[in-house]
């Protein structure tokens, strides 16, 4: 259903480049995207990933040094910021002080020099839609940070951007309100059908409101996906690590077969995964697991499972967090369900075997 | 002892500490503000003295003289212009001060304020350098180089840009420049000090909602920075009304300004009531227009509110 859909922005083989010479910084190193129309796009990462600097290309405010970016097909790279029919909410809002909320909402339509009845409606309209109507006449400095959050979200919306790009719009309000506002801005992107491009550090969020994740990191984007490819199929070390809890073991590969690969554990377990590409036997690759999908097995600790001893259970109200000492010393995390107590307690020195759901094991590619 | 009593008693002293440690500011601000403003205000009602001083006789003489001039013969007062020509004069020729200042000032302050953190300090000192030098040297300089003989209006006509020299010297626009030149920095520093705390992300946004560059000054920056313009603006066009060696060196004495006019009351006229009461006139002139421009700025800011 999706994929039917038309590009909204090709980025092609975009670098960025700042400072010359030996002091070069890349902060985009070759990042090639496709973001669909009427999609709720994320581009995840840690500070210094890059996510902040691929949002000002495109929004017009920094040039890329190579590579171009394409407007439903239209290339942008020669047009600045005020050309371009993509608007920008603000990390810090941005919202001018000397204007009112409602002339704040109201200011792209003036310059875009539409008719004051005109102007009116939009900005009444728009207002309504962010719940601040009836904040109009306030000046924009007498607001709450989650009120200035949703007139920055309403000025960006006012001139009915094809694109909207949002800068970590929620990073600077409390946890309440970020929660709250996450479910407001997707209810937004569906009603408005407009493209968002949405950059964060925050996982969750990234999970909760897109339809598709960019993960990025050094400049690179490591892996494209909906939130459930990229928890639960994480391509590499990095993507695996940065989304959500999970465990690594590194193994050796014993045999691959019709995509499957058989691998041993430094302690003698056996593993199977879905091989990635180009995996041969006696390669040495990382697994991940996630810590929800392994079980406990008391009764049956034979040769080709991994056998541990609890360690330290973490009790979390919604789950306890087991901590299993594996015998070559590494300790596994695994998550247990508190809901229906009907998993067999189990205490500190318990030996346990534990049990991967099926396809949860997750062969990396690095 | 009760605790409204302990209470009262520490209060006293804290008004009293207060009290001394503001004794020098008020002092200061009394004797040599207040006081002789009072002194001029009281000689402004008095009657000259044949050599200078004054005879402590009241009169309204000298505001009288501002407007009329008594006929020799019969005594009868007749609506005079003179005076009120220089003022005007005066007010055109420190506006127009005022505007150039300000046209060149604020390029100057956005360019300082848009330096690297570690350069601008050196830029806000080098805008500072003039003034380490008396205003006298600095105007009589500038003398030399617009004066017809000087290097501008040669190097002018070696190029062969013009046959004979400009007349810049002793003239309004000689006045100007030399107002200009003196007063800059007052427009610059204030100005300098608004922008640098100016939210460039603002500019960013207003860029993003297809303002262009003219629209992000005029709408978005200027707006902003207006406090700074005010106060530079103040700053300048203060002293450009009263300037008294600008016109008189650089005018030539021609063209009087009020700052030129007072002088010569003290001076050449003796007619130190006239000069008082022209001294009163133009502040009195600014402070109402001060409070006027005031009162509107606290009206706009509770209407907003």
């Amino acid at each position: 259903m999706v994929e039917a859909k038309s590009s909204a922005v090709l980025i092609e083989h975009v670098v960025k480049q700042f400072g010359e010479g030996d002091r070069a910084v890349h902060a985009l190193a070759d990042v090639s995207l496709n973001i669909r129309d009427n999609e709720f796009f994320t581009l995840l990462g840690p500070s210094g990933c890059g996510k902040t600097t691929l949002l000002r290309c495109i929004a017009g405010f920094e040039q890329p040094t190579d590579g171009r970016i394409l407007l439903f097909g239209d290339e942008i790279d020669e047009l600045p910021p005020n050309k371009r029919p993509v608007n920008t909410v603000f990390q810090h809002y941005a919202l001018f002080p000397h204007m009112t909320v409602a002339a704040n909402v109201g200011f792209g339509p003036r310059m875009l020099k539409r008719s004051r009845s005109e102007i009116e409606s939009v900005v009444e309209r728009i207002l309504k839609l962010v719940h601040m109507d009836h904040l109009a006449d306030r000046r924009s400095t007498q607001l709450s940070g989650g009120q200035q959050q949703r007139v920055a979200l309403a000025r960006a919306l006012a001139t009915q951007p094809e694109v909207l790009l949002l800068d970590e719009p929620l990073s600077a309000l409390d946890l309440k309100l970020r929660q709250q506002m996450r479910v407001e801005l997707k209810q937004l992107q569906e009603e408005t059908g407009i493209t968002f491009i949405f950059v964060t550090h925050d996982q969750e969020e990234a999970l909760t409101m897109s339809d598709r994740i960019a993960v990025m990191s050094d400049g690179k984007v490591q892996q494209v996906g909906t939130p459930k490819d990229i928890y639960e199929r994480p391509i590499n070390h990095f993507v695996a690590d940065f989304i959500g809890e999970t465990n690594f073991f590194d193994v050796t590969v014993e045999g691959v077969n019709g995509g499957k690969a058989t691998c041993v554990a430094p302690g003698g377990a056996r593993l199977a995964a879905e091989a990635v590409e180009g995996c041969k036997v006696g390669d040495t690759v990382s697994l991940s697991v996630r810590p929800e999908r392994i079980r406990f097995s008391q009764d049956g600790a034979h040769g080709d499972s991994l056998n541990g001893v609890i360690e330290r259970p973490i009790y979390l109200g919604t789950d306890t967090h087991y901590h299993v000492r594996l015998p070559d010393g590494v300790s596994v995390l695994v998550r247990v369900q508190n809901a229906h107590g009907g998993a067999k307690p189990v205490t500190v020195g318990d030996k346990v075997a534990l049990r991967f759901d099926p396809g949860a094991v997750i062969m990396l590619m690095d | 002892m009760s605790k409204r009593e302990d209470q009262l008693r520490k209060r006293h002293r804290e008004n009293l500490v207060r009290g001394t440690l503001l004794s020098p500011a008020l002092l200061t601000i009394c004797g040599f503000l207040i006081a002789p403003l009072l002194i001029v205000l009281v000689y402004s009602f008095l009657t000259p003295g044949t050599y200078g001083g004054v005879i402590w006789e009241w009169t309204f003489d000298a505001y009288i003289q501002f407007l009329f001039e008594r006929d020799i013969f019969d005594e009868s007062l007749v609506f005079s212009t003179a005076y009120l020509e220089i003022y005007s004069r005066s007010f055109v020729q420190a506006i127009v001060a005022t505007i150039a200042c300000f046209i060149i000032g604020f390029p100057t302050a956005y360019f300082i304020a848009t330096r690297p953190e570690d350069q601008k300090n050196m830029w806000v000192l080098l805008v500072t350098v003039p003034y380490w030098v008396n205003l006298l040297i600095r105007t009589i300089s500038m003398l030399f180089l617009i004066r017809n003989e000087g290097p501008l209006n040669h190097g002018l006509q070696s190029i062969g840009l013009i046959d004979s020299p400009i007349q810049i010297a002793y003239t309004n626009f000689g006045v100007g420049i030399g107002l200009v030149y003196s007063y800059l920095p007052f427009m610059v520093l204030p100005l300098y000090a608004t922008i640098e705390r100016f939210d460039f992300r603002l500019v960013e946004a207003a860029y993003d909602l297809y303002a262009d560059r003219w629209t992000v000054l005029f709408k978005v920056i200027l707006p902003i920075c207006l406090p700074g313009v005010v106060a530079g603006s103040l700053l300048v066009f203060i002293p450009s009304l009263g300037a008294f060696i600008a016109p008189d060196l650089l005018g030539g004495g021609k063209n009087l300004m009020i700052g030129n006019l007072i002088a010569l009351q003290f001076q050449g006229s003796r007619n130190w009531p006239f000069g008082s009461a022209a001294a009163m006139i133009v502040m009195s002139v600014v402070m109402v227009a001060l409070i006027v421009y005031t009162r509107q700025q606290t009206r706009t800011r509770i209407q907003v509110h």
